[in-house]
């Protein structure tokens, strides 16, 4: 019999994410966006406004709304086609998506205003709301909301015996030995987290390693992000030399 | 001594980026103070000038300004004056006393003056905190615009469209002979030859692209040079 989880599926280490890519400005049209892929899971996220809120019993005199919408695409499952839609758990995800982005963002210069955000998953392979959050902020960033620091989000867990960094949906879905799945996002700047959640069972002190992966993964995808939002300029510079 | 400052002028950076540690800089627009470190909170360009850090951005919505003055699209037609567009999150009201330079009676036909979707050169004489714009239609320049074409163009660009006391844009209108009025909110009305509302159109997008590269002046000079002359060229030989 097989003792315990000791190798990924992708010979990835147990503390590697899986390959990154970010790029912002994807969408004409939308004030800013972003486009944010680990492994197979990919999110594409829209910014509009600051813009006028309606209904007008939603409006805050004080400060502007943040909303975030997060949509998988109906052939973005890993199983079955996904009825398109929202549904009890995009509309949880958009709720801690929220959660998670509202403390780093500064919408007090526009009262009685709101900046949507839409994200859109085409494809998912577990951890589709953290590569939404990551999404989120590079457009955030992009369409020129004040914000103290991007978010970074990463799913960190165990597997049986293993505590592992962004699993997959294999991973999660192991049957073999217990499993916990925590999505973790940070403000990296200070540590702060802005979103924990769990699904599964796991002792402190593996909760407490887990932590750590997740902060050592947490920096290097904020790096991705900065890059990100800073190639698209780069990248426009080049066209202007040749 | 001076404490260390992690960025040069110029620099591109993004939300949460370090820009300088100690206390020896200050934090301007775009910037603020966390501990002993300044960080970004805007993305944008870092101008550093002797002590003080700010941030130029390039991107986001417009959010209007006092004594701004912008090109508004007249979307209401009240008891008391006009509710205008000025392409931010917020509208505008243009009271009938700052109407016109003529005097308006109580109860007269505000149509008469102007209709709902005329676009209007307006001045914003207050901003509150609650973002409640007035505008005015008194003082030089001020109109409402006939024919000609609006297009949108980004807020944060606006300064590098038109340039260092207006030269950008009266290099635009000799090489185009386009009557071309910026607002400050992003939107421009351009008045011309079809064909040379195109060129300035065009030449208007490739500043907007390129606002945050430096010698844009003289880039745009030879783009429009090379324009220009390709058309007089084409010209020639139809003759």
């Amino acid at each position: 019999m097989k003792m315990g989880y000791d190798k990924r599926s992708d010979n990835r280490k147990f503390d590697e994410t899986r390959p990154i890519e970010a790029k912002a400005g994807v969408i004409p049209n939308a004030q800013g966006s972003a486009f944010f892929k680990i492994g197979n899971t990919a999110a594409y996220a829209a910014v509009y406004g600051p813009r006028d809120l309606y209904p007008k019993f939603l409006q805050d005199p004080g400060q502007g709304l943040l909303r975030c919408h997060y949509n998988m695409m109906p052939f973005a499952g890993m199983g079955d086609r996904v009825r398109p839609g929202s549904n009890r758990r995009s509309k949880e995800i958009s709720m801690v998506t929220e959660k998670a982005i509202i403390p780093v963002v500064d919408l007090s210069q526009c009262p009685n205003a709101v900046v949507d955000v839409f994200i859109e998953l085409p494809q998912t392979d577990a951890g589709s709301r953290c590569a939404g959050i990551c999404a989120a902020s590079i457009a955030l960033a992009d369409a020129g909301v004040p914000m103290r620091d991007m978010v970074s989000a990463v799913a960190v867990g165990r597997v049986d015996d293993k505590i592992l960094v962004d699993l997959e949906y294999k991973e999660e879905a192991y049957d073999e030995g217990p499993v916990a799945d925590i999505p973790v996002a940070m403000i990296p700047s200070t540590g702060e987290i802005t979103l924990l959640q769990m699904d599964g069972e796991i002792s402190k002190e593996q909760l407490m390693q887990a932590f750590e992966l997740a902060k050592a993964a947490c920096k290097k995808i904020n790096e991705k992000q900065r890059n990100a939002l800073k190639e698209k300029y780069v990248r426009k510079g080049d066209d202007n030399e040749q | 001594m001076m404490a260390n400052i992690l960025v040069k002028n110029r620099d591109i950076v993004v939300p949460g980026e370090e820009l300088a540690k100690g206390m020896d800089y200050l934090p301007g627009f775009g910037t603020y103070r966390i501990n002993d470190e300044i960080r970004a909170s805007r993305m944008g360009i870092v101008n550093v000038d002797s002590r003080a850090i700010k941030i130029i951005p390039l991107s986001g919505g417009y959010l209007p300004k006092k004594n701004d003055v912008v090109i508004g699209k007249v979307i209401d037609v009240t008891f008391s004056g006009w509710r205008l567009d000025i392409n931010s999150a917020y509208t505008a009201m243009l009271m009938m006393k700052d109407g016109s330079s003529e005097y308006i009676a109580r109860g007269a036909d505000l149509t008469h003056y102007y209709q709902l979707g005329n676009y209007l050169v307006c001045k914003i004489t207050n901003v509150t905190t609650q973002k409640l714009v007035d505008l005015t239609m008194k003082g030089p320049g001020l109109k409402k615009l006939r024919d000609g074409r609006i297009i949108k163009v980004n807020p944060f660009k606006v300064p590098r469209i038109i340039g260092k006391q207006g030269s950008m844009v009266t290099l635009i209108k000799q090489a185009t002979n386009c009557g071309i009025v910026v607002g400050q909110n992003g939107l421009i009305w351009l008045q011309g030859n079809p064909e040379d509302e195109v060129l300035a159109v065009k030449t208007i997008k490739k500043i907007e692209e390129e606002a945050h590269c430096q010698g844009l002046t003289e880039s745009i000079k030879k783009f429009l040079d090379k324009e220009t002359g390709n058309k007089k060229e084409s010209e020639g030989k139809g003759e």
